[in-house]
């Protein structure tokens, strides 16, 4: 009677798996089997990331700040550029300018290759409905878990702490949108058009380089500007596998409780957030060609 | 040259395989609806025959869902008829291979849409020029035959507008003019100007009617508006329930309607201004050409009990007529100086209610031209009367 009460209340111990030991064979064999591909892989996204860093920190401070103001001149209006371009003039003022950089950097790579990878995926996924039902229920469930979860397999992948496995996290975390929004843009396209198009002898390459991705243009925009936020708020927590930039110094003011240089490094994120999120928008408003001029 | 347009046995279904399937199967012995209930397939176009001629500027009209637009779109295969084929230029079309469908889709024929259908990433140059760039015509040439199309619908000076730039009536120019680009032979529109509000329609009309008039191209047109059948075909099939009900010239609907379907379609059309001197004129068996023998032409007047004959020359231009007799007296070994010039013609496009006072000067049936100056067919007295008669 009372082992009844007890299997009831308690979860019972026989049933209990270990398991951790077959998940550590696994990354056992994974070492055992690719670890020279991976390290090969890590050297040569360290290049490129410091490539890319070095192009970025080539550009002066005063350089991002005409360019910034610019360019939201042109996507919307001289009040909106003047705004911007103090937000990031406040992220110099905060001390936070090379973190920044550093942070920027990752994001760019990893956006670079979710648009790589996930242009061609969204569009074999508006093109064969196979791929679409194969991939849709994966975009879903990917898009439900928390973001944390993918440092675990990056870091075990790679053996290595910093920026390599930070770029692949993000990548693989920020990758949904893009895919999704590439798909809807391109089976958005207007049906009139796309029959136009066919109508006139096109083929299927030209029908997708000439009409439907420029068509979609907007729309994959749109997909880029979620995907960058999404990295965005990824980087801040690859901070926690030692990669650098401003997301490592709101950890480490969290850590030592300092709450001024913590809301200081906020900040400075939530401004590079915002001016990228601007940008984007603005872009993908610019491309969207189907709305009448003179309507939003 | 144009083309003409054989449509045989052609059926449009809409449906699942299997649906099509057992469609198919009812096609004989049941009506659209029925089948429709049974199967869960539409039955759009239910096995139509028709022939278009070649120049002919032939009409679908018919209420909305009468499958308009299916019978249209198997034109150039945008839809895949379920029985039956479509001959283009004696070609058919069924038995392309995906190479040879893009080929004629490419040089033989062109559709403007209801609604525009224009690429709206692309200036109007763009858009214009996109049938020849894929193609692979180079820009130079491209360019050029792109202005001359966009000058033709009197887009000139638009070239670098976006479409979102334009009116409605502005942007199914840009769908005509690249429909143009590619000197089809055939040219298809689904409605082009149901979506353009009536003064602007009446406009595109026109101007539509007056390019026709000049180039050598059959057009297939749909509408639903009984009016504008009436103004612009040579020929109107009117279409219910996935059926012909009546096909003809448009003075053959006023003359015998088919039912009464057809005379409740009619009811409020105002013949008079509607009815030009094209939709009644009759065709010319024959025509005498400018360097024909003289011995032969009297043999061919004589077999066929005629006393005169048209002449035109070798571009079909008119030039006069012939008399019997006169060939009967002169001893010339050609036509050429026997041909009575004459100026009286009559221009096919006058409304009916105008040709009536040229008619009744004349003495003779009066020639038909177009505004090139070329014998199209020929007037004839009696079918006037009859015509505003009734
Ligand atoms: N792609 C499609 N899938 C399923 N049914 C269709 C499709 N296209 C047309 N139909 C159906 O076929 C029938 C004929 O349609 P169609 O578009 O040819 O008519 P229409 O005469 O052109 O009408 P409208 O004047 O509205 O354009 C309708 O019942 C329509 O619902
Ligand atoms: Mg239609």
């Amino acid at each position: 009677m009372f082992k009844l009460m007890n299997f009831i209340l308690e979860f019972p111990e026989r049933f209990t798996y270990d398991i951790a030991k077959p998940i550590d064979a696994m990354v056992d064999w994974i070492d055992k089997v690719f670890r020279e591909a991976l390290d090969v892989f890590v050297i040569v996204f360290t290049f490129i990331i410091n490539r890319v860093q070095d192009v970025l920190f080539f550009i002066p401070w005063w350089g991002y700040v005409i360019l910034l103001f610019f360019a939201t001149m042109k996507l919307y209006k001289v009040s909106t550029a003047i705004v911007l371009s103090s937000l990031l003039l406040l992220i110099g003022v905060f001390g936070f300018w090379d973190a920044t950089i550093r942070t920027f950097a990752i994001i760019v790579v990893s956006v670079l290759i979710c648009f790589i990878i996930g242009l061609p995926i969204g569009i074999s996924m508006a093109k064969s409905r196979r791929v679409e039902m194969v991939l849709k229920p994966i975009l879903d469930g990917m898009q439900t878990l928390p973001s944390f979860v993918y440092l675990i397999p990056a870091l075990m992948l790679f053996n290595t702490f910093g920026r390599v496995p930070a770029v692949f996290a993000t990548t693989i975390y920020a990758l949904p949108p893009l895919i999704r929004l590439t798909y809807l843009g391109i089976t958005n396209v207007d049906e009139q058009v796309v029959e136009a198009g066919t109508s006139f002898g096109s083929t299927p390459m030209q029908m997708l380089f000439k009409i439907e991705i420029p068509q979609a243009m907007s729309t994959i925009a749109a997909g880029v500007n979620q995907t960058t936020m999404m990295a965005v708020a990824m980087v801040v927590i690859a901070a926690m596998i030692g990669t650098p930039g401003v997301g490592r110094d709101v950890l480490r003011a969290v850590e030592t409780l300092q709450v001024g240089d913590g809301f200081a490094a906020g900040f400075a994120i939530v401004f590079l957030a915002i001016i990228l999120d601007r940008l984007l928008q603005g872009l993908a408003a610019k491309l969207d060609t189907t709305a009448q001029e003179g309507e939003e | 040259m144009a083309q003409g347009v054989k449509v045989e046995d052609l059926s449009v279904i809409f449906g699942s395989r299997k649906q099509r399937e057992a469609a198919i199967e009812m096609l004989d012995d049941y009506k659209p609806d029925e089948i429709r209930e049974k199967t869960g397939a539409t039955v759009a176009v239910k096995r139509i025959n028709l022939e278009i001629e070649e120049n002919e500027l032939f009409v679908i009209v018919g209420l909305s869902g009468s499958g308009k637009s299916s019978l249209i779109r198997t034109l150039n295969l945008l839809n895949r008829p379920a029985t039956g084929d479509v001959k283009v230029g004696g070609r058919s079309l069924m038995d392309m291979t995906k190479k040879e469908l893009r080929y004629f889709r490419r040089n033989d024929v062109a559709m403007v849409f209801q609604h525009f259908g224009l690429l709206s990433h692309r200036t109007v140059l763009g858009n214009v020029e996109y049938p020849l760039e894929v193609q692979g015509i180079e820009d130079k040439e491209r360019r050029q035959r792109s202005m001359e199309a966009i000058e033709l619908v009197g887009l000139d000076g638009w070239e670098h507008h976006m479409p979102n730039q334009l009116s409605g009536g502005m942007r199914q120019r840009v769908g005509l003019a690249r429909a143009l680009t590619n000197d089809p032979e055939l040219l298809l529109m689904d409605e082009p100007y149901s979506a353009l509000d009536p003064l602007i329609r009446r406009e595109m009309q026109n101007e539509l009617l007056k390019l026709e008039d000049t180039m050598d191209r059959t057009i297939v047109f749909i509408t639903h508006d009984m009016n504008e059948a009436f103004r612009m075909g040579d020929r109107i099939a009117l279409m219910k329930d996935a059926e012909i009900v009546q096909l003809g010239k448009p003075e053959e609907f006023f003359a015998n309607p088919a039912n009464q379907y057809v005379k409740d379609f009619i009811a409020d059309v105002d013949k008079t201004r509607i009815l030009k001197v094209r939709n009644i004129m009759s065709k010319l068996k024959s025509v005498a050409k400018l360097g024909d023998d003289r011995k032969e032409t009297l043999d061919f007047l004589k077999e066929n009990e005629m006393d005169f004959i048209y002449v035109t020359d070798e571009k079909r231009i008119f030039l006069g007529f012939l008399k019997i007799e006169d060939l009967q007296k002169s001893k010339a070994q050609k036509i050429d100086n026997l041909v009575h010039k004459d100026e009286t013609k009559i221009y096919r496009n006058l409304y009916l209610q105008d040709a009536w006072e040229k008619l009744n000067e004349s003495t003779y049936n009066l020639p038909v031209v177009d505004g090139k100056g070329r014998l199209r067919g020929v007037l004839d007295y009696d079918i006037v009367v009859d015509a505003l008669a009734k």
